[in-house]
């Protein structure tokens, strides 16, 4: 099997030709081996980082932006977004602070400081 | 009236790595100004991740791009004035500032000006209908879901295709909306490709290019819009109109440069940039203020902002020290197929390669990129594809420089 893929690694967005055989992939069109590793990784199993906000309790209008440290497989992200709109954190939160632990295979860190 | 070095206005990434910079050449007695409660500027709001990869090395959210500048300024001893907004600068280098402690003039050896853009709004597009609640900017929704937690709407349509468009379609969507369309005037999107797919097909979000927004419809909310393809004038057809429910519309129809203070020093905005006309070192035509990050130009990636940012503090610090005695000054000119180029001057004789930053003015394959002085080529690159939303660079060595007279022109030539 053959797809053609955008690898969205970097701005560059490089054209990837993607051949499937055996669970093996070879990859073609990438300018670095991140290429190669991603065009490999969105036909076997497609990953993503997922971003989004948390609201902080004891801040007004307040929010704390978060991302999966590790890409969550494609399929989850929903679920991702489901159990971060339940959550509420408590400042003080400082940027790489873990919020929440192992959602679908990821630490929900913080991306932004909350004094 | 208190005396800085260096002023900076606007405390974004541009602001941020300008301020820096020039600190680091040896400048010591430096004022950053911003009108936020806190450094950052449009990253604070800009959540998403893909910051930093080419600056940086390594893949950042807008927020912790933002924090590792503001760090920066924070090690070093530089004043930074929050809340506090701009509302005039001379040529003779005076600011006056409207602050937390009332109103305040400063004189500056050298000002660099980094206030970033704002978005265009519905009235810039004379689109019919009625005027109802649920119309935001892109920029605005995203800092209203982003920022202060509130959602925009359950069911959106997006005008414009730009990276901030197709941004808030992902953006949305992850916040349970239901993204019915994104339409794009133009027959090519604006957005970086990697962003319409991850997010635009990872949602199963529509793209329709050549398509506008007609009418819009609703008493008090938004209630829906007509959307319609345009003819290759640009014009609706009639015949193409088609009507989406929605409760939202995103606005994401370009970028202006705030130059009103550009403005105010006498310095002339370009028709091609909407900023200013720089040099090598981003000095505009009055001297001792330099311009960089998006009120020069509209940049797509942040990482080239804090590289332009970087020149245009380096560029002030020598203007301070009284080391920038260049004077052979020459043009540069885009020619076909090049919607333009910055610098628009250059000095020969800076005794340094100078790169040359580029729009084109459509899509292209695999093209050369031609810089020439005359006839004479000076600096060529090959290119497998361009496109209008990815800048393009290419460097002039030194060497080449120093002997050109005349107007440098760059232009695309096609490649079999």
């Amino acid at each position: 099997m053959k797809r053609n893929l955008t690898c969205i690694i970097c701005p560059r967005g490089c054209s990837l030709t993607v051949e499937l055989e055996n669970g093996n992939a070879n990859v073609t069109g990438n300018a670095c081996s991140k290429g190669a590793e991603y065009g490999t990784q969105e036909c076997l199993c497609p990953v993503r980082t997922v971003t989004s906000v948390l609201r902080v309790s004891n801040r007004r209008d307040t929010m704390v932006s978060v991302k999966t440290a590790v890409a969550v497989k494609k399929d989850d992200i929903f679920r991702v977004m489901e159990v971060l709109k339940n959550t509420l954190v408590t400042a003080p939160v400082e940027i790489g602070d873990v919020l929440l632990q192992d959602v679908f295979g990821a630490d929900i860190i913080a991306t932004k400081a909350v004094k | 009236m208190t005396q800085y070095d260096i002023i900076v206005i606007g405390g974004g990434p541009a602001g941020m790595a300008a301020a820096v910079a020039a600190y680091d050449s040896g400048v010591k007695n430096i004022a950053v100004l911003d009108r936020e409660e806190d450094l950052g500027g449009i990253l604070r709001q800009c959540i998403h991740n893909g910051f930093g990869l080419h600056k940086l090395g390594e893949e950042l959210t807008g927020p912790e791009y933002a924090a590792r500048y503001a760090q920066q300024v924070a090690e070093r001893n530089i004043k930074v004035y929050y809340e506090a907004a701009v509302t005039n600068v001379t040529a003779d280098k005076i600011v006056t500032v409207q602050s937390r402690e009332g109103l305040l003039k400063f004189q500056a050896k050298a000002v660099i000006l980094a206030m970033g853009c704002r978005e265009r709004s519905r009235g810039a597009l004379n689109i019919c209908g009625t005027r109802p609640a649920g119309i935001y900017s892109a920029g605005t929704a995203q800092k209203l879901i982003n920022c202060e937690g509130y959602m925009v709407g359950k069911r959106a349509v997006i005008l414009g295709s730009g990276d901030i468009g197709l941004i808030m379609a992902r953006r949305l969507s992850l916040e349970g909306a239901k993204v019915e369309a994104v339409c794009e005037l133009m027959p090519y999107s604006g957005g970086l490709t990697r962003n319409i797919v991850q997010c635009l097909e990872d949602f199963d979000i529509p793209l329709y290019l050549s398509t506008t927004v007609a009418e819009i419809h609703g008493k008090g909310r938004l209630e829906g819009v007509t959307i319609a393809r345009v003819d290759a004038n640009r014009r609706v057809m009639e015949e193409t109109k088609r009507y989406i429910p929605c409760d939202t519309l995103l606005l994401s129809v370009g970028l202006i440069p705030e130059n009103e203070l550009t403005k105010c020093a006498g310095i002339a905005i370009s028709a091609l940039t909407n900023g200013a006309e720089v040099d090598e070192n981003r000095q505009t035509k009055v001297p001792g203020i330099f311009a960089c990050g998006n009120v020069l130009h509209v940049h797509d990636l942040v990482d080239y902002v804090s590289d332009e940012a970087e020149i245009a503090g380096c560029g002030a610090a020598a203007f301070v020290k009284g080391e920038l005695n260049a004077n052979k000054t020459i043009s540069v000119r885009a020619e076909g197929g090049v919607r333009y180029v910055l610098p628009q001057m250059v000095h020969t004789d800076c005794g340094h390669d100078v790169s040359l930053f580029m729009r084109v003015a459509a899509p292209t394959g695999k093209v050369r990129l031609v810089v020439k002085i005359g006839d004479a080529v000076i600096a060529k690159a090959v290119k497998l594809k361009t496109a209008p939303g990815e800048m393009e660079k290419i460097t002039v060595k030194a060497d080449k420089l120093a002997a050109c007279t005349g107007t440098i022109t760059v232009c695309l030539e096609e490649m079999a």
